[in-house]
């Protein structure tokens, strides 16, 4: 198997090539740029399609149009193109369409700042458009992460004719790292009757139709009213919660401790975690890989056995809400955020020192 | 007397129990339905043909048209078409049909956008100057003295500004190929806006540019008029402002 060298963000290039995607639409914004250039060179010379958009709305309403032909789409943005991407999505929900969007972190709220952070977590996995959509939402720290989990998000979108979210952000993306260049197996999937190829390719001649105001009108192929549609992607999102948790533990069996990270903080907890244990102390980690659906009931049993937790997220606190759901009092949560950063700048880092002195002071 | 027939039901116009019925009686959304219809049947295109409809008053549009076709966000139809276009290629003939708001409001920036890039798509823009749907609401399209629901007491340029004459306005773009504006107040405009639509496809299929075709639309209920009523203000009042005929029609971008 082929090893490169690479980006994080020329990783998640690959892993669309891998996964078959025929287009992407995209607008400059940092720290994704290196994503966008990456199509914008790759993909032409191979037949494929790529084009600079006038905004992330221009994007999202594109990637609508991409989507509805059937073909594989997807782009990559950042914080506040993310914002305007939401009305997009939304619709991408009710009409069934699916497609994968990079979310690469930057800091905030408003201009914020164009390096690392963690603070898109609520906006990205609470559906933040307007109509409480779910979508699965997957979180790499790897470049090699990055490029087999954009495989995995066109399957899974594919799969629920939903779109996938993967949110990275600025180290994970701008980290060269080695990265095994293949492609990943997945079950086969349904063919795509429905979508909008014109209608001489079909074989009964007949007209498709794609529409996001589903729930409106009674009319087949279309959801019929507004409880049938509720119901139905009820019936989906519920699905999802069941069958596509995932999430990598590492030395979590005896631990009287868990740290809960995802991204760049997870692999600083993981160091921190190395660092404890070299001294004795019993710390292990749950690294959601999907952040909705989120892995509850691991976090629920170890907390029934008393285990404490410590969540490390780069943000003034959002996955720890998630953490407290799940955990419901049953013991007590750590947090170490944005503001223990080793210098308040944006150039800030959670460092492994910070989070093994917390241990430390908790355990 | 013999009977003879002068008119059918277009082979692609379906007589729909929600899209058909949407158009309330004198507007006219039926007939640029119909004509969208007649036209895409004479270029021999339904096998390709898509049609995206924006959100306004012909957002079900696509309901009553025998081929491909949907609707997508407000504002959001000539991004839409873009990825669809962009995904299918030359093979597909793709059209937008939307309202003045939809069009030149909230949709501004994509239609710009993909008039600029020369984006091989077809935008009908259907301008009734107001927001029908939701009741009579200014439009960028509204006549100065206008009365709707948001200018009570007629548009005041003071205020509001001016009216928007997109048909015009867009030959700027140098990416456009063909832009007209039509209407149906009678027989002969009637037969001049099916033409207009005819040559925007065709620029599409030629693969020469942008095309776009506005056409002009009574709004009765919220003109609070009669649809005859409606056909006399359309050409006194709105015919004045946003005049008939063609604005750009090019066989090469320049």
């Amino acid at each position: 198997m082929e090893r490169i060298l690479c980006y994080g963000n020329d990783a998640v290039g690959w892993g669309a090539v891998f996964a078959g995607c025929e287009a992407f639409f995209g607008y400059p914004i940092t720290p994704q740029n290196e994503i966008t250039e990456w199509f914008a060179r790759e993909y032409p010379k191979r037949g494929k399609v790529f084009l600079q958009t006038q905004s992330e709305i221009g994007t999202i309403s594109m990637i609508y149009g991409a989507a509805a032909t059937g073909i594989r789409v997807m782009s990559s943005t950042s914080s506040p193109g993310w914002s305007l991407m939401l009305e997009g999505i939304s619709h991408l929900v009710n009409a069934e369409l699916p497609c994968v969007i990079v979310d690469v972190q930057r800091g905030g709220p408003g201009m914020g700042t164009t390096q690392h952070s963690q603070m898109d977590y609520t906006s990205v996995t609470k559906g933040g458009g307007h109509g409480g959509y779910k979508h699965i939402v997957l979180a790499p720290s790897t470049a090699q992460q990055n490029g087999d989990y954009v495989q995995s998000a066109f399957y899974l979108a594919d799969k629920y004719r939903n779109p996938v979210i993967m949110i990275s952000d600025s180290i994970v993306g701008q980290m060269m790292e080695p990265f095994e260049m293949k492609a990943l197996d997945f079950d086969p999937l349904p063919e795509k009757g429905w979508a909008l190829t014109g209608k001489e390719n079909r074989a009964n001649g007949e007209r498709n139709m794609v529409q996001c105001g589903q729930g409106l009108f009674f009319e087949p192929p279309h959801i019929p009213n507004y409880g049938a549609l509720l119901a139905h992607l009820d019936n989906k999102f519920k699905e999802m919660e069941k069958s596509e948790v995932k999430f990598e533990s590492y030395f979590i069996d005896d631990a009287e401790l868990i740290l809960v990270a995802y991204g760049y903080t997870a692999r600083v907890s993981r160091e921190a975690i190395n660092d404890a244990r070299n001294e004795g102390l019993k710390v292990g980690l749950i690294q959601p890989i999907t952040l909705w659906p989120f892995p509850s009931q691991i976090i629920r049993e170890k907390a029934g056995e008393g285990v404490k937790f410590l969540v490390v997220e780069d943000s003034l606190g959002q996955l720890v809400e998630d953490v407290k759901v799940a955990i419901a009092e049953r013991t007590e949560v750590f947090f170490v955020g944005a503001l223990s950063r080793h210098n308040p700048t944006p150039g800030g880092f959670i460092l492994p020192h910070i989070v093994l002195e917390k241990i430390k002071e908790i355990v | 007397m013999t009977k003879k027939k002068i008119a059918g039901q277009p082979k692609l116009w379906i007589r729909h129990p929600v899209g058909g019925g949407f158009p309330c009686p004198g507007c006219g959304h039926g007939l640029v339905q119909r004509v969208v219809a007649e036209v895409i049947e004479e270029l021999g295109v339904e096998g390709k043909a898509v049609a995206i409809c924006g959100v306004g008053c012909g957002w079900l549009s696509f309901l009553t048209l025998d081929f491909d076709g949907g609707n997508c966000p407000h504002g959001r139809a000539t991004d839409v078409a873009t990825g669809i276009k962009r995904s299918l290629g030359d093979k597909s003939v793709v059209l937008t049909i939307q309202g003045d708001g939809d069009t030149i409001a909230i949709g501004t920036e994509g239609l710009i956008s993909a008039a600029a890039r020369a984006e091989k798509i077809t935008v009908i823009m259907v301008n009734n100057t107001n927001y029908g749907t939701t009741g009579g609401q200014m439009a960028p399209t509204s006549l100065l003295g206008q009365v709707t629901t948001t200018t009570p007491n007629g548009r005041d340029s003071s205020q509001t500004g001016y009216p928007i004459n997109v048909a015009e306005f867009i030959t700027g773009l140098r990416g456009v190929a063909y832009s007209a504006r039509g209407a149906f107040n009678n027989l002969k405009n009637y037969r001049a806006t099916k033409k207009y639509l005819t040559t925007a496809l065709e620029k599409q299929i030629n693969n020469i540019g942008f095309s776009f075709v506005e056409i002009l639309s009574p709004c009765p209920p919220n003109w609070h008029l009669s649809p005859l009523e409606c056909l006399d203000k359309l050409e006194n009042e709105v015919m004045v402002d946003f005049p008939v005929g063609e604005f750009k029609n090019l066989d090469r971008l320049e």
